[in-house]
């Protein structure tokens, strides 16, 4: 690393600016390859790098996830950051009894060491995530479930005819044929079953995966349209079927019917509230209550309406995630959170405020979560539903409950533990438990 | 001597090859089926002494079948031997719930088969 400057040296601060540029030279990284990675010229950069500009916010997560840092170590506060990660790897490991209390005398002694902790703890916890969604598709995914059948029923058939032929008995040359001819077609199919096995799970998994389902479709089209509708922000009246039409993640009838009612929505939802008003809303306050009774519209309009806005338009540089559900408690709209994983398939956690909500309609209910895992992390949910007649009062009732998630910095004195589904939720005393965890099996 | 007679419930043509040959080799006569929603009615043709039913099956699944033949008190007594290439716990559990004698999941051993198929039926 590079030597602080002597002022920094005297008093024991090193600037944000001061560990972006340690960081970069210790990866060996140019200047112009970091501003081009996080969007920003190399002479930005290098003002930054040389504390004449603050960094925050959205940039300081873009540079902090080239430099495959955490944000808090860049800023500052790097040993508070390093300490909680220490403290977090104890406490995953309580049998190795790890001395909690002088992690902070360890992290100041030996920061390669501590370093290494941290390191290694965000790892396991990356890789748990990788499982816990692989296990999630295993379980649930329809491809995967046919695909899994497939092979082992050609296994079998194999297996069988291969037995058989090697047992020993005499067998007509006929039966014999016959079996030959079996085990080749299987063992084909076996192949031509493991490719597409393969070439399935490693599909990009930045899109999600390919689709299996049309609301993924949909998903993913948002996923790359940045969850904003530029073309209806600016003309609420833009021809819907030609957006579905162009869109090539829309592959399927269902996705592009379903695009076409989302389209829809979202049209109606900018026409109440256009991205101006809610923006200049959001500078007096970012309370989803209060913002709503400014702007004269619904919570859950409010809602879809907040998480179009990207991190350059939130205070805190945060997105908000959203989650929505029908009246038998299936998720019908997806925006997920870092820390806050949706479920793919299957049901999600029956304790997320979502839920609650279609028992007390039309009452916003409002809670801190602890998402369980190793991290923990903290969100603040604000959960209404709302019921509607669009066949007339004569018809039936339907209700949709949406929750706006949004990632807390501080954890809360009182928070609901969650979890993302029962199958891989660790919390094993949770008095909603559905079904056994993974972890647990 | 009575023919002893088994159903074979099962899709893939070249399992319903095998298993037919070891079974008939060892005496049985093995008759099969490959359509879940006509399967009750290919039991109800000819009770056989064992049914040998796969869980994914077109149109209907072996579980649904299963129940269906419980329901029924003219068959409701036959022996079961699920096949199934899902084996989890869980999976097992509703096998047992639903009436099934045995389960057996995929891949399994010529060896096993034969020798469940003669437990089953004595």
């Amino acid at each position: 690393m590079e030597k602080t400057t002597k002022r920094q040296a005297q008093t024991g601060v090193v600037l944000a600016g001061t560990r972006i540029r340690d960081y970069r030279i210790g990866r060996g990284m140019r200047q112009a390859q970091l501003a081009k990675e996080c969007g920003i010229s190399p002479s930005y950069l290098n003002l930054i790098e040389h504390n004449r500009r603050k960094i925050g916010g959205a940039l300081l997560v873009r540079i902090a996830e080239a430099l495959e840092a955490e944000p808090a170590i860049l800023s500052g506060g790097a040993e508070t950051a390093l300490t909680e990660a220490m403290d977090a790897a104890a406490g995953s490991h309580p049998r190795a009894g790890a001395e909690r209390d002088r992690a902070e005398e360890f992290a100041g002694r030996f920061p390669g060491w501590a370093r290494l902790v941290e390191a290694q703890y965000r790892e396991a916890r990356r890789l748990e995530q990788i499982v816990e969604r692989l296990d999630d598709r295993l379980t649930h995914d329809p491809f995967l479930s046919a695909s899994m059948h497939n092979v082992l029923s050609s296994v079998t058939a194999i297996r069988s005819s291969s037995a058989i032929l090697a047992n020993g008995e005499e067998i007509a040359p006929e039966w014999q044929a016959r079996f030959h001819r079996n085990i080749y077609e299987d063992s084909q199919r076996l192949a031509d079953a493991t490719e597409s096995l393969v070439s399935y799970l490693d599909a990009d998994d930045e899109a999600g995966a390919a689709a299996t389902l049309p609301q993924e479709e949909v998903e993913q089209w948002m996923v790359a349209r940045g969850w904003q509708i530029a073309e209806l922000e600016s003309d609420p009246e833009h021809d819907i079927n030609a957006l579905v039409s162009e869109a090539e993640q829309l592959v399927t009838p269902a996705a592009r019917s379903l695009a076409r009612r989302f389209l829809q929505r979202y049209g109606d939802d900018v026409r109440a509230l256009p991205g101006v008003s809610l923006r200049n809303a959001l500078l007096t306050t970012d309370d989803p209550a209060l913002l709503a009774q400014m702007l004269g519209v619904g919570l859950p309009q409010l809602f879809r309406r907040l998480v179009t806005l990207d991190e350059t338009a939130l205070a805190d540089g945060t997105p908000y995630g959203l989650v929505a559900c029908d009246g038998s408690g299936t998720l019908i709209f997806r925006k997920p959170l870092p820390g806050f994983d949706v479920p793919r398939y299957g049901a999600a956690c029956p304790l997320w405020p979502l839920f609650a909500g279609l028992q007390r309609p039309m009452a916003l209910i409002r809670e801190n979560l602890i998402m369980s895992g190793r991290d923990d992390a903290a969100f603040r949910a604000e959960a209404f539903s709302e019921i509607s007649h669009p066949n007339g009062y004569g018809g039936p009732a339907v209700v949709e409950s949406w929750m706006l998630i949004k990632p807390l910095i501080t954890r809360p004195d009182a928070a609901l533990p969650v979890g993302t589904s029962c199958r891989v939720c660790a919390q094993s005393a949770c008095p909603a438990r559905r079904e056994p965890s993974v972890f647990s099996d | 001597m009575t023919e002893r007679r088994v159903l074979l419930i099962e899709d893939e043509p070249n399992i319903i090859e095998a298993i037919r040959f070891i079974l008939s080799r060892d005496g049985w006569r093995v008759d099969t089926h490959s359509d879940g929603e006509t399967a009750l009615e290919a039991i109800r043709a000819r009770v056989p002494d064992l049914v040998i039913l796969d869980v994914m099956l077109p149109n209907k699944s072996g579980y649904d079948i299963l129940n269906d033949l419980r329901s029924d008190e003219a068959l409701g007594s036959t022996p079961v031997l699920m096949l199934t290439a899902r084996g989890q716990r869980k999976d097992r559990d509703l096998a047992e719930k639903l009436g099934a004698n045995k389960f057996m999941t995929k891949p399994f051993s010529n060896g096993e088969i034969l020798t469940t198929v003669r437990e089953l039926v004595g």
